[in-house]
């Protein structure tokens, strides 16, 4: 089961069972045995809410990845296709339904759309001739999912691009509705506090979808006291710079999806007396990372440099409990002893795995290439050199380094200095555009129209007074005990994250020249409640903030704000929510331009 | 409408749609690697199948990640033995987990307010018929479209809309109902049925007042945008960021559609149409270099690969090319045609200063580009004369404008034999650059030397250490160690 998701302040467990009942439910209109056609990118979100058992159990045989011709053979009643509302999916399907042999035996087709219905998507079949033959189509709004006790992500990776390059408000919506399903589940959220263009829209169909639902009063006891929702855009710079928590780590290096890490397999095998260092595993490791392990959730949002000495002190602790057998002496001691030896060896396995990672990572931190890249990210993050072409640039340029790391750091440039001068944007581009092809002048386009990359205008460097004002560099940080959430990136201190602190206290009105200088507007709203519901708050407790991000959050700005929770006079307690867990190099590729 | 729906009626039963037949793929064995493959990658749902009893079983002593529990995957993928664990545990998590949440389902909450009326297909629709009758049968029409009401008011037909229920938009014939309904679409901020209606709008109206209309209304226009690129209605798409004077976006979205074109010639015939187009003064030029470049790519591809199968031409045959330059970057090709073109005179489309010329490649690049492809062919004759420059006088001097310890550095990337390494690494300037160079590449001698000049006695000596017992090094090291010529600093 899921259970580490009930461990958090608000019961996200609640969410998950509400979603694996619909599922449930679909399955069961679509009566007999059952074959599921997977739209792949699928697969890995639906892993985190139901199980093959739970398909199972409604009579799913067999399961096929969606690909083109025909269908592989399956002896059963139904073919449900499960895909995101895409056109080039429709295209497949419909060669699926146009290839099926209509001498065998009759099958019925039913589509589920996740998260939405798109009559556009219709349009198409009907256009490709095979909407009549699909007797369910429905919807599964899987809008956010549950990643932990106190993380849901919506996994939808173009919705920063579709927010803020194209304007399409579609994933706006589903954002929107997400809030109403759990509002739905946890009570209305009384507080609304918002920063941006989007977070205005949000906030807008919120409150128009809540009038058009007054059907039925929500009676439930509100859990969320606020509601913050928060642009990427507001901060584009955090995302920008390499995070340096454990978990944002191996997100950087190994990437996370859907909350497994594929790592390789050398550091993982087992030693074992006579191998002879045969059958070396190939294929990767997987790994899942959640709270659910013990180890796991204690080191993963430490900086970095703090996870050893856990590590270190961790391994004496389990030594010192198996040395304890031979203490035992009575048979009672004895049977303790073992009875609390599974709890050992999985405590060992767990410790054992993360001292590989930990090796793993070590092994890219201590390079001279990482500490030169962390360098001029932390001259530019504070205020040093940002409006001349930097040295390092040039050099992973004419080193032909990844385009994403080169361009990460052009980015991050731009962002400090509120945007470059046009002489040293133009010497980039030229330099970009020749080594690594000119067809990036499409990309290029894409960050300047999202912010990331622009020429300085106005000749106005707003970037000192955000930071100061906000205190997002500090010098004095201390990575193993922390003080403030700057540890996360070993400085500087997420911006958004900051936001939200100064929220909490002492209120935005302290802050008011800085967010008139932060893109889009800032506002509250309140949902008012029946009497009955209205919560009066025990001494001491503290209140419980859900913070939305519209356009992803990084693995490191999570860390901080887990950090806030856990502060003993912090007062408020956060779960995080977003469009899309990412990191700078996965949020850069959704903005690169393919071919389709 | 009857218009319409006549036409779809003919082409339903005209259509010319057959199931398609693919070549045989599907005997027995490539269905079980399908199946497989399938369940493989549904690994995810296997893996919390486990998670079911993981916690316990990681609990009880199996960490994740360990042979039995590698076992304990692969059996659950072929069922029995897994399942009666599974049911066991099931049973546990049900009552746990039976709380009032569970009774929640999100179909309650958005589906309409029955939960017997939350069945949404478009036997939901009124007086449709039940599902039952929808006989799965191919290509057929199924009367869905059809509008058995005509009475929705603007604002029912886009809650229909909405619900994903399919209702004819046809009878909101004037311009001033379809921009209702298009502002009704809008104010309910749900792309699906702004698209919906913008397809009804796309179909009715000219395009001239389509986009009069939606450049003022800007959410609407935007959806428009998302929905030609999304259909692929290029030729929509630049009429109306022509209308819109939205011209760079009109160039570039022009531009766009050369990476979908795959063969050489159409693309650089294509990419000449975008050269005039109206970019940004900065892109029109880089616009008119990618066209220039593939231009040049074409002509260079088919004379190597001409050369190069003729087999008569010894830098080909020693070091055979690994992929056509075609669609490489210009730093890529400014390498390949140092590679294979050095000594090429500058008339020719392939010689590297031709190109530097024609792109305005700056210097530091072009030496960088050169080095690095002299230096893999160990030509260190032409490394050489890359940074020799004559003076006035006659006399000839080393320069370099990317520094020599990128020289150095590049040098050694290409394993440069000591000797030349040596003579590079004493051009390096600052001492202490040319020192750690040098001990890092085992240059021993200009180590040793400078040590000498700096007359560090204590760092000689350590550094003797270093370097091989009775090694001319050593020798060297003590006889500059004896020598009374020196006067040591230290």
């Amino acid at each position: 089961m899921a259970a580490h998701l009930s461990y958090g302040r608000v019961n996200l467990n609640v969410l998950r069972e509400a979603v694996r009942r619909e599922l449930r439910e679909f399955l069961d209109k679509c009566a007999g045995s059952k074959a599921i056609v997977w739209d792949e990118y699928l697969t890995g979100p639906f892993g985190l809410i139901a199980q093959y058992s739970l398909l199972k159990e409604h009579e799913v045989e067999k399961m096929f990845t969606l690909k083109g011709s025909r269908l592989p053979a399956a002896d059963v009643k139904n073919i449900i296709f499960f895909v995101r509302p895409r056109l080039e999916l429709m295209d497949i399907i419909a060669e699926n339904v146009l290839s099926e042999d209509r001498r065998g035996p009759a099958r019925d087709f039913h589509i589920l759309f996740v998260p939405r219905r798109s009559l556009l998507c219709e349009q198409r079949l009907k256009d490709l001739g095979v909407l009549g033959s699909f007797i369910h189509r429905e919807e599964y709004s899987l809008d956010l999912i549950p990643f932990d006790g106190d993380l849901l992500s919506m996994e939808s990776e173009s919705a920063f691009k579709e927010c803020y390059l194209e304007s399409d408000q579609t994933s706006l919506y589903h954002a929107a509705k997400g809030l109403m399903t759990l509002q739905a589940l946890y009570g209305t959220i009384p507080q609304i506090f918002g920063k941006g263009e989007c977070a205005r829209q949000v906030a807008n169909m919120m409150i128009r979808m809540k009038r058009e639902f007054t059907g039925s009063q929500n009676s439930i006891f509100p859990v969320f006291d606020n509601l913050l929702l928060l642009d990427r855009n507001v901060d584009l710079l955090t995302p920008l710079a390499t995070q340096l928590t454990y978990e944002g780590l191996i997100d950087e290096i190994y990437g996370i999806q859907n909350s497994y890490v594929k790592l390789p397999p050398e550091k993982f095998t087992p030693k074992k007396q006579g191998d002879g260092g045969k059958d070396l595993p190939t294929e990767a490791k997987k790994l899942q990372l959640n709270s659910a392990e013990e180890l796991y959730a204690e080191i993963r949002d430490k900086n970095f440099n703090a996870v050893g000495s856990v590590l270190s002190k961790r391994a004496k602790v389990i030594s010192a409990a198996f040395e304890e057998r031979h203490n035992a002496k009575t048979v009672g001691e004895i049977k303790q002893f073992v009875s609390q030896l599974p709890h050992m060896q999985a405590a060992r396995g767990s410790l054992a795995n993360h001292t590989s990672i930990a090796e793993l990572i070590k092994d890219v931190t201590t390079s001279e290439d990482f500490f030169d890249k962390l360098t001029v990210e932390q001259e530019f993050m504070s205020g040093i050199d940002t409006d001349k072409v930097n040295n390092y640039i040039e050099d992973c340029i004419a080193q032909k380094h990844p385009l994403i790391k080169v361009l990460r750091l052009v980015c991050l440039q731009s962002v400090c200095n509120s945007g470059l001068k046009p002489k040293v944007l133009d010497y980039y581009k030229r330099e970009i555009l020749q080594t690594y092809g000119y067809e990036h002048i499409l990309t290029l386009y894409n960050l300047e129209k999202a912010g990331l990359l622009r020429p300085q205008t106005g000749g106005r460097n707003n970037y000192p007074t955000i930071r100061k004002t906000l205190r997002l560099w500090m010098d004095d940080v201390n990575e193993q005990n922390p003080t403030d959430i700057s540890y996360v990136y070993s400085g500087y201190a997420p911006l958004s994250v900051r936001l939200a602190q100064l929220l909490s206290r002492p209120g935005w009105r302290s802050i008011e020249e800085v967010l008139r200088i932060l893109p889009g507007p800032h506002f509250e709203e309140r949902q008012p409640l029946p009497t009955g519901l209205q919560k009066k708050r025990q001494p001491g407790e503290n209140r419980v903030t859900l913070i939305f991000f519209l356009g992803g959050v990084t693995y490191a700005e999570i860390a901080a704000l887990r950090f806030l929770s856990q502060l003993e006079d912090g007062g408020t307690e956060y779960v995080i929510a977003t469009t899309k867990l990412m990191n700078g190099t996965t949020w850069i590729e959704s903005l690169m331009e393919k071919p389709i | 409408m009857s218009r319409t729906k006549g036409d779809e009626e003919e082409y339903w039963n005209s259509s010319k749609f057959k199931a398609f037949t693919f070549d045989d793929e599907d005997d027995e064995l490539s269905q079980l690697k399908e199946s497989k493959r399938a369940v493989n990658s549904l690994r995810d749902f296997v893996d919390d199948d486990d998670d079911d009893d993981l916690e316990r079983v990681s609990w009880s002593g199996e960490p994740v990640g360990s042979i039995s529990w590698t076992i304990k995957e692969t059996t659950s993928n072929s069922g029995s033995t897994h399942e009666g664990r599974e049911q066991k545990n099931r049973n546990s998590f049900y009552t746990q987990l039976s709380k009032p949440a569970s009774t929640y389902s999100l179909s309650s909450f958005f589906k309409g307010r029955t939960r017997l009326g939350s069945f949404q297909s478009l036997s939901d629709a009124l007086s449709d018929p039940p599902a039952k009758s929808y006989a799965p049968e191919l290509g057929r029409p199924k009367g869905e479209y059809r509008d058995y009401s005509n009475d929705w008011s603007l604002s029912d037909t886009v809650q229909r809309l909405r619900k994903g229920k399919v209702c004819s938009l046809e009878r909101f014939r004037s311009l001033q109902d379809k921009l209702q309904l298009l502002e009704e679409a809008v104010s309910m901020h749900d792309g699906n049925v702004i698209t919906a209606v913008l397809i009804f709008l796309k179909r009715t109206l000219s395009k001239e007042i389509l986009f009069r209309e939606l450049e003022v209304r800007q959410v609407a226009l935007r959806h428009l945008i998302h929905f030609l690129k999304e259909i692929g209605d290029h030729k929509l798409l630049l009429d109306l960021f022509r209308f819109l004077d939205r011209t760079e976006e009109l160039a570039l979205s022009h531009y766009r559609e050369h990476l979908n074109i795959q063969d050489p010639e159409k693309r650089k015939e294509f990419l000449k149409t975008c050269i005039g187009l109206p970019f940004s003064a900065e892109d029109s030029a880089h616009i008119q270099d990618h066209y220039t470049l593939l231009e040049r790519q074409i002509i260079i591809e088919a004379n190597d690969r001409h050369l190069e199968s003729a087999g008569q031409t010894e830098i080909f045959r020693k070091h055979p090319r690994k992929a056509s330059i075609l669609n490489m970057p210009l730093v890529t090709t400014l390498f390949y045609s140092c590679f294979y073109h050095y000594a090429e005179a500058e008339g020719t489309f392939s010689s590297p200063i031709n190109l530097k010329k024609t792109f305005k490649i700056p210097d530091k690049q072009y030496v960088l580009t050169a080095l690095a492809a002299r230096a893999k062919l160990r030509a260190w004759h032409d490394v050489d004369a890359l940074f020799t420059t004559k003076n006035w006088l006659g006399y000839t001097k080393k320069r370099a404008p990317i520094g020599f310890h990128r020289v150095v550095e590049i040098l050694h990337k290409n394993n440069a034999p000591v000797q030349i390494l040596q003579e590079y690494v004493n051009l390096v300037e600052d001492v202490d650059t040319k020192l750690n160079l040098a001990t890092k590449f085992k240059c021993h001698d200009v180590v040793i030397d400078t040590y000498r000049d700096l007359k560090d006695r204590q760092q000689l000596v350590a550094y003797r250490s270093k370097v091989d017992k009775g090694s001319a090094e050593e020798e060297k090291i003590d006889a500059i160690l004896i020598s009374s010529q020196i006067r040591w600093k230290n």
